[in-house]
């Protein structure tokens, strides 16, 4: 017996050293997993964030400009109408010319009016609108610079790439180094970015129009997928009698949370727009497609959040007395609360990021206003990320990392949300 | 004396009643033994049987629970106790698969008739679970919900009245009078129950189902808790489920013994400790089974 025992006390300790060495391997390689995982996340970041940091800054370059009536066509005693139709951009040109009395030909010409951006003319304009005795005056100026120029400046094009590879010129070079030596040119927060709406030139393009178009978007999906979802969870859930129909349904609502988003788009085309024919490119048929995308993960996490209330808590109530309905809305609810908001908010952090249903019903239009309702045309952030990165321009690389950075920056707020609400309702 | 009376209930009595069998009932022929009736009867069962799904949990029981009285229900795990007294205010509905079928009456009213309501049913009928399971709330809002939801007080004042009065009479008062405002899951498991009994007594019900309410308390708790239950009978008809025989020997004027879903002998608290006339319940008390 004795025997037997120190028999096996070896034969355990033969084992161990395997034993323990499987484990380490085990370990090692869930190490690795985690390793690899971040070191890819922070390749993104990394790569994000060093495109998309300069968007957030403009480059401006001060210009004498000089406000003859004769370029402008108009005289001091304009009316604003008049002054609207003015030609700036002739003043504009002149004053460059002024700068750089040396530059002849025509070709020269048209490279030193690229420095300036076209979004100029009408920065000019509005200052003579607000102060007509400008006209006559010559004044310095800080004036948007054309984007290729400020990627210059912002050192994203150097001279040793072959000329003809690059938008911006030597000679154009040479004059934005005069005026960076003469203090001419300088760098300010990029307002533009987050007051405008698209353009087709990357220094006067904005992600406003997007943001509000997103946020649009979200309210109407959030007020038509959080109620409907969150009731049709609470009947299923606690009213709905167990049959082959419930059977049905809830076989139906999980297998809609596995369909493409693109198929929500198809159906919001065929039904919202060329059925009901509501407006193209809104935010309201945008709301709609997303919230019939969202509404099975908010179903699914709202069932899951209610059936893990613990049933005591139910029969408590109904021990007092308390009907089905005041069970579930006074007590069942507040508890499972925490749960469906967490679902909620990471549904709507998923139709934040959709794009695809939304090329469906016409939200990728080039759009430059504002939205200011449901019903006007707009675009999204996500829409607004693959137009910009679908543009040849250069200006638009650095928007287009700038725009996915507010898109996560939004994401990580909402995220935030999500564990500061579950926090504060698990507190009571 | 009850064997005539037991027949004239439904029991069939053969020859091959099994009542001397130790640990095995023949399901088709028993009958119980001792007085399942009482004159002055609050709540009474008749031939009740409790299936869920195919499987039956009660078997053809019928007891009465009188006015004032605690009457506390005994058995090994299993026997069908909490069931039946689950039956008592209805709280099997919410278990889908499960049926009652037979007459059950509170006051001589039919409680599973068609035009009975569950809910003021509930609120006759109040109910403390083994498990404490204070709402997640205040412990004023635990003590007010149930007369919130009835609508029986007028005025703040009069809410505060009841919720001190039943706190009182839970003898937890004094525990907790100046952290009225403090969630009820934040006390002791002991302080949790009295407040679960100061919540079933806050709608002043005509009787209170007690299923195991000590079982997860602790021996002084414990204690507390049937020192309550003694006083609560001046006003209340309890009926609780108990594992501990001291304890329903201790609370209870009657007690009842359940085996595998029957009702094998009911009788006075003290002739079923003392002198028990069937096998399976002298067994189960001497401690030879169960």
């Amino acid at each position: 017996m004795s025997k037997d025992a120190f028999k096996n006390t070896e034969l355990i300790q033969a084992s161990l050293k395997k034993r323990y060495a499987r484990e380490r391997r085990f370990q090692l390689f869930g190490k690795l997993a985690v390793l690899l995982g971040f070191v890819f996340l922070f390749i993104l970041l990394f790569d994000i964030v060093s495109k998309g940091t300069p968007a957030f800054t403009q480059k401006q370059l001060q210009i004498a400009v000089d406000f003859d009536p004769d370029k402008l066509g108009v005289d001091a005693s304009a009316s604003a109408e008049q002054l609207r139709q003015a030609n700036f951009n002739a003043v504009i040109k002149s004053s460059l010319r002024d700068m750089f009395p040396e530059v002849t030909s025509r070709g020269d010409k048209k490279r030193l009016y690229r420095l300036v951006s076209i979004g100029a003319e009408y920065a000019l304009r509005d200052r003579v609108i607000e102060d007509p005795s400008l006209i006559g005056q010559r004044k310095d100026f800080w004036l948007l610079a054309h984007s290729e120029a400020a990627g210059y400046l912002k050192g994203q094009i150097s001279r040793e790439l072959p000329e003809v590879e690059r938008k911006v010129k030597d000679i154009q070079m040479d004059w934005l180094d005069q005026l960076r030596d003469k203090g001419l040119t300088k760098s300010s927060f990029n307002t533009l970015f987050f007051l405008e709406g698209d353009s087709r030139e990357p220094e006067l393009a904005g992600i406003r129009a997007a943001l509000q178009g997103s946020f649009f978007t979200l309210v109407v999906t959030f007020l038509l997928a959080f109620p409907i979802g969150v009731f049709a969870a609470v009947y299923l859930e606690e009213f709905a009698p167990r049959n082959r129909i419930t059977d049905l349904i809830e076989i139906n609502i999980n297998n809609l949370a596995a369909v493409p988003s693109i198929v929500f788009g198809l159906l919001g085309l065929a039904v919202f727009i060329n059925f009901f024919e509501l407006p193209r490119s809104a935010p309201l048929v945008g709301g709609i497609v997303l919230s019939l995308m969202t509404l099975p993960t908010i179903i699914i996490t709202s069932r899951a959040s209610i059936q893990a209330v613990s049933p005591s808590i139910r029969e408590a109530a109904l021990g007092v007395g308390a009907s089905k309905i005041q069970t579930v809305f006074h007590h069942v609810l507040p508890v499972a609360m925490p749960g469906i908001l967490t679902g909620s908010i990471i549904g709507m952090a998923q139709a934040l990021g959709e794009s695809a249903p939304l090329l469906m019903i016409g939200m990728v239009a080039f759009i430059m206003e504002v939205p200011g309702g449901v019903t006007d045309p707009s675009t999204v952030l996500p829409v607004q990320i693959f137009l910009w990165a679908d543009s040849p321009e250069r200006g638009f690389t650095e928007k287009t990392s700038a725009a996915i950075m507010v898109l996560m920056g939004f994401l990580i707020v909402m995220n935030a949300l999500a564990i500061y609400l579950r926090r504060r309702f698990e507190v009571k | 004396m009850s064997t005539a009376d037991a027949n004239a209930h439904g029991a069939v009595p053969d020859e091959a009643v099994g009542l001397d069998v130790q640990d095995h009932v023949d399901v088709a022929h028993y009958e119980t033994i001792g007085e399942p009736y009482v004159d002055n009867a609050k709540m009474s069962a008749r031939n009740v049987n409790v299936y869920y799904a195919d499987k039956q949990a009660i078997m053809d029981v019928s007891l009465d629970i009188g006015e004032n009285e605690v009457l506390s229900m005994i058995g090994p795990s299993g026997c069908g106790k909490s069931t039946f007294l689950r039956s008592l205010n209805r709280m099997n509905d919410i278990i889908p698969i499960c049926e009652v079928k037979g007459d059950i009456r509170l006051d001589g009213e039919d409680i599973y008739g068609s035009d009975q309501d569950t809910v003021l049913l509930r609120a006759r009928v109040g109910m403390v679970f083994q498990k404490p399971n204070p709402f997640p709330k205040t412990i004023y809002e635990n003590v007010a919900y149930g007369p919130r939801i009835h609508g029986l007080a007028h005025s703040k004042a009069e809410m505060d009245e009841i919720v001190e009065t039943s706190l009182r009479r839970a003898s937890l008062w004094d525990e907790v009078k100046d952290v009225l405002e403090q969630p009820g899951t934040g006390l002791s498991g002991g302080q949790q129950q009295r407040l679960c009994i100061a919540r079933a007594i806050a709608v002043s019900p005509e009787v209170i189902l007690m299923d195991e309410p000590c079982s997860a308390l602790d021996p002084i708790a414990t204690a507390r808790i049937e020192e309550l239950i003694d006083e609560l009978k001046e006003r209340f008809t309890i009926a609780i489920v108990t594992h501990s025989m001291q304890q329903a020997a201790r609370v209870s004027q009657r007690t009842a013994y359940f085996h595998l879903g029957k009702l094998i002998e009911v009788g006075d608290t003290k002739q079923i400790f003392t002198m028990p006339r069937h096998e399976l319940t002298e067994n189960y008390i001497t401690g030879r089974f169960g």
